[in-house]
């Protein structure tokens, strides 16, 4: 096809009568433009106009965008833009530092047994620029640089898989929950009873009887953190499933499954975000809470826990030892409740203009 | 009310009653060794068989089960403890343990809850001011540092400030005042934060706007409607803060070695003692639930208004 025929273009979608008159015009007229004219003309004009469908759904509304404007509010807010920054960084740097030059191992232990005489390298304070080990080494010779970014790694790959799983359940069964009513009575007793065992509880019964490794310990707290989930997200569905806009949408034939995911949804992700980035901290100090207790994942995976849990006993003499990793504990678990917090009351929708 | 207060009461041994049949099942996963203190290397498979068959752990759970439910209502016998204290009751056990770490624990709720509702009143008497300000930090601080940290970096430095001793000991008064302090910090935190809450619920309702029109002094309005109606729900709150006490406080109870209940649990796990850890977790969880029980009662007798027998009213 030409591509300067507009006949064979716009004839196709025309009815049989249309199209006999407009061929008996188009053959009888000469043409407009010679063929040099023609290619002056900007390609465009020989383009379809669109015709989307969004765009025409706007005619009439302001340029409200909900993302847009939560990104907005949320760059409003200096703490929490210099949290959330903190946070990229260090996670990113968690991330990067073992391809980075000069790194040492976390789990090597770095006494020279066959040097004569014997060299230990056992609780070497911190040298910075000035030796081996930029933050000193622990009580049998490893790297505690190297294994405070590797147990920063190992915390926040529990902290976050427990916060997905965790929201991902909740979400589900909250919506279900609040949405049908005759499953209500049944979630409430479940609720009454998961949520009356504290949590350390079933943490520290879930170490003993499965033994403590990261997979237990995430099956651990996430059961327990679902159901607190799922209690708020069933609140605020039963809030918003019985609004006007809600009835008018199922007045209209709109299926449950719809209306849960379009309607209802969006409504609560504010709160979700802020769910989501609180139980990120919560999940982490929960494995520190276990080394505490000596149920911890054992010391060949460095998490947060456990360096902090093989420093306390030295903390007199060799403080820095536990200063350092619990200052990167603190400073995750600060920002994550700051961020969070700023960015649940930018998504809010009441706060938007 | 009285229909209230006995359904209240039903369902929650209901609920305590599903506990302790979840917990038992869970904990016949333990191995068997918890049952025999030190002996369990010097016995014979055979005497093994016969000691766990005079024990009655050979039948089926459901039985187990009924056994164990018989006698903690009959005679309120939840088993011998194996390692702990070798064939000591396991009630003797956990009553030995409960007197100091209530005291611990009462003291400073005593000192916490108090200074923590002040805290949450001076908050919320301007909004923005330097005590919100304040309090507002030091509600974030607690709650987003991990308990762990803070808990073990006040005890390396308060220490050595104060020159009090590392660990508890009972004739050292001045070892009793950090662990006080620091049990103090939480609770002091949750009082604050729900009691600002309450009170600027409570200041934004329009009776209190009546009030300034009649020109009601702002005193009187403050402590005498507002404070009076913020601290309504602050009651849900006391009976499980003084049952809790006896639960313990893991942590600190660990990190200054005091013989109370929160190190006891631990004890357990790590000497594999299986009796006396079901009935800490069993006791653990009944005082969760009747804690909360006790605190919607006392609400309910604090407050006239709040009616028990529309659904959910309590709550």
């Amino acid at each position: 096809m030409s591509k300067y025929n507009v006949w064979l273009k716009t004839a196709n979608k025309l009815e049989e009568s249309i199209i006999d008159d407009f061929r008996a015009r188009v053959t009888a007229s000469p043409d407009d433009l010679t063929e040099e004219n023609a290619a002056k003309l900007p390609a465009e004009y020989f383009q379809f106009a669109h015709n989307e469908f969004k765009e025409a759904e706007r005619a009439g509304y302001s340029n409200y965008s909900y993302w847009g404007s939560t990104i907005r509010m949320f760059f409003r807010n200096k703490m929490g833009v210099v949290t959330f920054a903190i946070l990229v960084v260090l996670m990113g740097f968690a991330f990067i530092q073992p391809i980075l030059p000069g790194q040492l191992d976390p789990g090597t232990i770095h006494d020279d047994l066959t040097a004569v005489p014997v060299r230990f390298y056992r609780n070497v304070p911190p040298q910075f620029f000035e030796g081996r080990f930029f933050l000193g080494t622990n009580a049998i010779g490893q790297d505690l640089w190297a294994r405070m970014w590797a147990g920063t790694r190992n915390s926040l790959f529990i902290g976050f898989t427990v916060a997905g799983i965790s929201m991902a359940f909740g979400i589900m069964f909250g919506m279900l929950w609040g949405y049908v009513r005759k499953l209500d009575f049944l979630f409430t007793e479940m609720y009454n009873i998961i949520n009356n065992i504290p949590n350390t509880i079933i943490l520290i019964l879930a170490a003993m009887l499965f033994g403590p490794s990261i997979p237990v310990l995430v099956a651990a707290m996430s059961m327990w953190a679902w159901i607190g989930h799922a209690h708020n997200i069933r609140n605020l569905t039963l809030m918003f499933r019985d609004r006007e806009f809600n009835l008018a949408s199922r007045c209209l034939g709109t299926g449950v499954f719809r209306v849960i995911i379009r309607n209802l949804l969006p409504q609560m992700i504010s709160v979700i975000m802020l769910r989501m980035a609180l139980a990120v901290p919560i999940a982490i100090t929960g494995e520190v809470f276990l080394s505490y207790l000596g149920l911890g994942i054992s010391q060949v995976t460095p998490t947060l826990g456990n360096l902090l849990e093989m420093a306390r006993p030295l903390m007199r003499a060799h403080p820095y030892q536990l200063l350092f990793p619990a200052a990167i504990l603190s400073v995750i678990s600060i920002c994550f409740y700051l961020a969070g917090n700023a960015f649940s009351d930018s998504a809010d929708p009441r706060n938007h203009v | 009310m009285l229909a209230y207060i006995v359904k209240r009461v039903l369902r929650s041994i209901l609920s305590v009653f599903i506990i302790i049949c979840i917990v038992f099942v869970l904990l016949r996963m333990l191995p068997v060794e918890g049952y025999f203190g030190g002996r369990y290397d010097l016995l014979t498979e055979e005497q093994r068989q016969m000691e766990l068959y005079r024990m009655g752990l050979l039948d089926p759970v459901p039985v187990q089960l009924f056994n164990f439910l018989r006698q903690l209502v009959t005679e309120f016998d939840l088993g011998l403890s194996s390692r702990i204290r070798v064939n000591v009751p396991v009630t003797t056990v956990i009553a030995d343990r409960v007197p100091i770490s209530v005291q611990f624990g009462l003291i400073s709720v005593a000192i916490g809850m108090p200074l923590g509702m002040a805290l949450g009143v001076m908050m919320s008497r301007k909004k923005g001011g330097v005590w919100d300000k304040a309090g507002t930090g030091y509600v974030a601080i607690l709650n987003a540092v991990p308990a762990p940290v803070y808990m073990v970096l006040i005890q390396l430095y308060g220490t050595m400030l104060l020159g009090a001793p590392l660990t508890f000991r009972f004739d050292s008064p001045m070892s009793r005042v950090l662990p006080i302090i620091t049990m103090c910090l939480p609770i002091i935190a949750i009082n604050a934060f729900w009691m600002r809450r309450y009170m600027v619920d409570e200041i934004n309702r329009d009776y209190i706007k009546l009030a300034q029109i009649k020109n009601v002094p702002t005193t009187t309005i403050f402590f005498r409607h507002v404070f009076r109606n913020a601290v309504v729900p602050m009651t849900n709150l006391i009976p499980l803060s003084i049952l809790g006490t006896i639960w313990g406080q893991i942590i600190i109870e660990r990190l200054y070695s005091i013989p109370g209940m929160g190190g006891l649990l631990i004890d357990a796990i790590l000497a594999r003692d299986n009796a006396l850890v079901q009935a800490l977790v069993i006791m653990f969880s009944a005082i969760g639930i009747f804690g909360l029980l006790l605190g919607d009662l006392l609400m309910a007798f604090v407050d006239p208004r709040i009616r028990l027998h529309k659904k959910g009213a309590a709550r």
